[in-house]
């Protein structure tokens, strides 16, 4: 565990004309390399913290006797780019499991857009993340991270992801960090499209 | 996954810190909201309330404080409730969670675009 006095050293502040936040996420399963990702392209070295939430227990492990409630840990990761002098680009990863959705709202209402990183080899872990986003209203688009050569071609993926057309996918390699800037801009110029579609259509 | 500074944490260290209050639902603050300090720790301040000031010379996000400090990010809210409320801090609310937030609109993601193509 780093001490307190290695974390201030390391510390990189912003800049003062610093003002508006912005978020994306990228969501993938465990080793799919989302701290890869974040890491590659962020300015400071990634950060870890917690967020907790007590709801009506839902789950199969809620306790007797504290009022049928629970609470809920995720942990997540984070990055930071700043775009110029006023936007900073927050940029976190975050597991895809069930628990984590219950805090969907408290922690990304008003993200820009979701990157959803996935492994050629564990597609199925890609569903229930990908049903979540469009059950949240969340513009995404899908990265394959690969792990050496592709065996697969993209449409073999689209077609396993029962992906719609009109959602990018596109290849990666988390650890380089062009690579990963050019997932950034691949969202980021989606998300452009659909707000020129919607400003045409009104 | 990285290994969390709070596995472990002292459930009744996160009451302490918070005095006892466990919600910040209705604490209008954004994970990427902008922390800044407007005016020196005073004597008798709490500790953490006295962390946040002194990282908060320069803009930082909830988010960060939360790492920072080992907290988590609703009890960071709670804390910084305190310090806005006092007028020791201020807050720079992110465009996506003001009203009419333009976030969404093809100028404001240009500008997104521009900045990630520099980098």
């Amino acid at each position: 565990m780093d001490s307190a006095i290695s974390e201030t050293d390391e510390r990189l502040p912003l800049a003062d004309t610093a003002t508006d936040g912005l978020k994306i996420v990228i969501v993938g399963g465990f080793g799919v390399g989302k701290t890869t990702m974040v890491r590659s392209v962020s300015e400071i070295r990634p950060l870890s913290t917690e967020e907790t939430m007590t709801q009506a227990g839902v789950g199969v492990d809620s306790t007797r006797g504290v009022q049928g409630k629970t609470t809920t840990t995720v942990a997540f990761d984070f990055g930071r780019i700043s775009l110029d002098e006023q936007l900073v680009l927050y940029l976190f990863g975050a597991p895809g499991q069930e628990r984590f959705w219950f805090l969907w709202d408290s922690l990304f209402a008003g993200t820009l857009g979701a990157v959803v990183l996935v492994d050629a080899r564990r597609l199925a872990d890609s569903w229930y993340a990908i049903d979540r986003l469009e059950h949240h209203g969340t513009p995404f688009i899908v990265a394959r991270n690969n792990f050496g050569p592709p065996k697969h071609s993209l449409d073999d993926v689209r077609a396993a992801l029962d992906l719609a057309d009109e959602v990018p996918l596109v290849d990666c390699d988390a650890r380089d960090r062009d690579s990963s800037k050019q997932v950034l801009i691949s969202l980021v110029d989606h998300l452009y499209t659909l707000s020129k579609v919607r400003e045409g259509a009104s | 996954m990285t290994r969390s500074a709070l596995d472990g944490e002292d459930p009744d260290r996160l009451y302490t810190v918070t005095g006892g209050r466990s919600s910040a639902d209705d604490i209008d603050l954004d994970l990427v909201t902008l922390i800044v300090r407007e005016s020196d720790p005073s004597a008798g301040m709490q500790s953490e309330h006295v962390r946040i000031l002194e990282i908060a010379a320069k803009p930082t996000s909830v988010v960060e404080l939360s790492s920072y400090l080992s907290l988590p990010v609703s009890v960071i809210k709670i804390l910084l409730a305190d310090l806005l409320a006092t007028g020791k801090v201020s807050a720079r609310h992110p465009s996506s969670a003001q009203a009419g937030g333009r976030t969404s609109d093809s100028e404001f993601l240009k500008k997104v675009l521009v900045g990630l193509r520099n980098l």
